[in-house]
């Protein structure tokens, strides 16, 4: 069975990110960028699962900038075989990733395609449930656990208050949770061989797909600073704050 | 193996990987030295494999620097860099040099060391980021995020590589379930650029007895602060020095305001770690310095997006260890090239990567196999590098002998009458000896935090970006668990708390209610002050594990 997963660059999970200058978005001017790391346990887990002999091949796709190729490579170097670079400049929407996805897995066939639940960068939660629809595969989404049984696999899900699991018949889309698994760090030798491995490169035009966008960003703004705590004297004053000034009780 | 080191329980076989040459550090130093080795290389078609490596989650994550740069190192290694995208944007347009007092700024006519018509204002940070760019083009392997935690010998003594630190170790120091071995890179050269105090650098030091026949090294802390001002204040090229308040006199140091392109302005302080007052604090110092009358107006509505520090080399020549060693050599940083009446060190850092890099080549044509000794001590008293220090050493030390005022007018005598050619010099003495007890000193009362234009250490660290993976190990190791209480609080009140700019030390008290040193190893950003100052060398900083510390945007 073959394996694609979906990786995105975004800023580093480390880095505290800031407005620009005219409220349009965050500065990103030599920010540190990063594979979303709810992607990399999406490849950790396509990886375990050849490790494990489920898999045959394990390919590792991302749609962005030409230096998006860092988190191919990142992929590469973790354990995937081989990547797919679509290159596009532009900002790319949910809906437009799921159509270039869609036209990935009709010409790789997998059984597999698993992606992060969401990117950290605008939180979406919105490509993989797109992709089921828009290829009509089924869909686990928030996945904590993974068990592929021949043509089908059984998806242990986080949900409110529990777990569900389903079972799905493969072909099937997965997207990732935090408890799914804890990706390993790459090794130096596996970093060098990464480089050799093959790396497709792309156009969104060759997929027959227009990058277009549907929403309008209108404005990135800093949350309110935070208030400091304060001390309040007896229980009295307390409930007296929460009801008159707080309100909430 | 030494318990300094983070590899010293081996679980598992550690890989080896080959190559001719391996660079500790992704700074100026180490890849011009790499970006020089293949240069070389491809001119004589001559095969030779150079392996960078960088504990910074990426190149330039954590260099930190003013900084102006004078371009003349730079041309001598890539010609065309402006046609080549070059990040040296800002020409300095402008030069003020002040003398501060509490309350009024008097301009100085700028010495000629300051002068800096030609060159530029950059980010260091930046300009490291393009060399890796170039140094990738011409074939330079460089890997990010992996720390040289270890140097290797061969069993003649002469060094055999590095290997890097483990990943996924837990707290008590057994491997994680994530746990990654590190990996030995051997290599006929070693080039050591870890930049001031590296951790590894320090141990060839030792090993090799480099250090015998050289002074101390002296060092200084430089705090900086990159801000988004007005942009009706901005002017872009306009460079500031300091000297004076908010320091005492007997104290080296200043302060520096560049105005880079974007409106950005750094600032920055830098003090000379020779200080005696141990309730001295650079971090204070740095922030009152931006309340001056004179100076707090750039500041005012603008906002500062980030923070760091770093240690550096101030002692020049005198202080220059002995370079090379069988199997490797020490450059940039590592070794101590800044020129300080200057202000400047990434054009020595480079100069002293490109001198150890053809030094090393040519052994490579000549000599096929076995450890390497690439000794540049020849080359580098040839070269403008060892003038240019060499008529600058005098005056840093006229600082330490005569304070501010003595230190100015020595400078001005041994710069306009001697021309540098004094036949005499000065000399160090060691940073971590200087410590008065706080009994004897005054106290400090630094202003609060004022939130808009001064500020706290967490908030500023937290600027910084600084990460660390939580389960490790904390990597400022003492070897004496006793010393902070029982002789560094009581002596000197704990001066770890404030020459540390970003609050790794916190003298807290235990249930029983007795005061204890805690470490809070995830703040640090690496720039070696505990390393340099601690009065009886008890903090011993190693590499956490690779890709932890800050990460640094335009810094």
């Amino acid at each position: 069975m073959k394996i694609l997963v979906a990786v995105k660059r975004v800023v580093d999970a480390n880095v505290k990110v800031r407005v620009n200058g005219d409220n349009t978005g965050v500065e990103l001017a030599n920010v540190k960028m990063a594979m979303n790391p709810f992607c990399e346990i999406a490849v950790e887990e396509a990886v375990r699962l050849k490790e494990k002999g489920v898999a045959s091949e394990v390919v590792a796709v991302t749609i962005g900038p030409k230096a998006a190729q860092e988190q191919l490579r990142t992929a590469l170097a973790l354990g995937a075989d081989r990547a797919i670079h679509i290159q596009t400049e532009e900002h790319v929407e949910s809906l437009v990733v799921a159509k270039l996805l869609a036209t990935v897995v009709e010409a790789e066939q997998p059984g597999l395609t698993i992606l992060g639940k969401q990117a950290i960068d605008t939180d979406n939660n919105q490509t993989g449930q797109m992709l089921a629809a828009l290829t009509g595969m089924a869909q686990g989404t928030f996945a904590s656990e993974v068990k592929v049984d021949n043509d089908k696999v059984a998806v242990t899900r986080e949900i409110d208050g529990g777990l569900q699991t389903i079972e799905l018949i493969l072909p099937a889309v997965i997207t990732t949770d935090l408890r799914l698994n804890e990706p390993r760090y790459a090794k130096l030798p596996d970093i060098m061989k990464a480089k050799k491995k093959p790396l497709d490169v792309k156009w969104p035009t060759d997929l027959g797909v227009a990058v277009q966008s549907k929403l309008t960003l209108l404005k990135v703004e800093s949350p309110a600073e935070r208030k400091g705590g304060i001390k309040v004297g007896s229980v009295d004053e307390l409930v007296d704050k929460l009801k008159n000034e707080a309100k909430v009780i | 193996m030494d318990p300094r080191h983070p590899n010293h329980f081996q679980h598992t076989e550690r890989e080896a990987m080959e190559f001719d040459v391996i660079i500790v550090g992704a700074g100026p130093a180490g890849l011009s030295a790499a970006i020089r080795l293949r240069q070389l290389a491809n001119e004589a078609e001559h095969e030779l494999s150079v392996c960078v490596i960088e504990k910074g989650s990426e190149v330039g994550a954590h260099i930190l620097s003013g900084a102006v740069m004078d371009p003349c190192a730079l041309s001598e290694l890539i010609s065309d860099w402006k046609a080549q995208g070059a990040p040296l944007n800002t020409p300095v347009t402008r030069d003020e040099f002040l003398f501060l007092t509490e309350s009024k700024a008097i301009k100085l006519p700028a010495p000629p060391q300051m002068h800096n018509e030609g060159n530029y204002i950059i980010s260091l940070g930046n300009l490291c980021r393009w060399l890796a760019e170039q140094a990738e083009a011409v074939g330079v392997e460089i890997f990010a995020g992996f720390a040289g935690a270890q140097v290797l010998y061969h069993e003649d003594g002469s060094v055999k590589g590095v290997a890097t630190g483990d990943m996924g170790i837990a707290k008590d120091g057994s491997p994680g379930h994530n746990y990654e071995p590190g990996v030995e890179l051997h290599a006929r050269v070693t080039l050591f650029g870890e930049g001031c105090r590296g951790s590894l650098s320090k141990e060839v030091m030792e090993s090799f007895k480099l250090r015998e026949g050289a002074d101390p090294q002296t060092y200084g802390i430089g705090i900086k602060e990159l801000w988004e001002v007005d942009a009706a204040k901005h002017k872009p090229g306009k460079v500031i020095h300091s000297l004076g308040w908010p320091l005492e006199h007997s104290i080296y140091g200043g302060a520096f305001l560049y105005h880079l392109e974007n409106n950005q302005v750094a600032v920055g302080f830098v003090v000379g770690l020779d200080y005696q007052n141990p309730w001295l604090s650079p971090f204070e110092e740095m922030q009152r310095f931006k309340l001056h009358p004179a100076i707090r107006p750039l500041f005012e509505g603008g906002r500062r997006v980030s923070y760091g520090a770093r240690a550096l080399s101030e002692g020049g020549i005198q202080s220059l260890p002995k370079l090379a060693f069988p199997g490797g050599a020490l450059i940039g940083d590592s070794a101590g090239f800044l020129n300080v009446p200057r202000i400047k060190g990434s054009h020595c850092a480079i100069k002293s990567g490109m001198l150890a890099a053809e030094a090393a080549f040519e052994q490579f044509r000549s000599q096929s196999e076995g450890a390497i000794t690439p000794d540049y001590t020849e080359a580098l008293k040839a070269s403008w590098l060892w003038k240019e220090l060499h008529q600058a050493r005098n005056l840093r030390p006229a600082f330490a002998r005569w304070g501010l005022v003595g230190g100015v007018a020595y400078s001005a005598l041994d710069t306009y009458l001697f021309r540098g050619k004094a036949p005499w010099t000065f000399h160090h003495h060691d940073d971590h000896t200087q410590l008065k007890s706080a009994a004897d000193c005054p106290k400090i009362d630094y202003p609060k935090p004022d939130g808009k234009i001064t500020f706290d250490r967490l908030s500023s660290v937290f600027l910084s970006a600084a990460n660390h993976e939580e389960s490790q190990p904390a990597h400022l190791r003492l070897k004496d668990e006793s010393v902070p209480v029982a002789h560094n609080l009581k002596l000197y009140q704990a001066p770890e708390q404030r020459y540390c700019p970003a609050g790794v030390y916190e003298i807290v008290a235990t249930e029983q209610d007795e005061p204890r040193l805690q470490i809070n190893a995830q703040n640090c950003v690496h720039c070696k002050t505990c390393d340099i100052k601690d009065p009886t060398q008890n903090i011993n900083w190693v590499v956490p594990e690779g890709g932890g510390g800050p990460n640094y945007p335009n810094m």
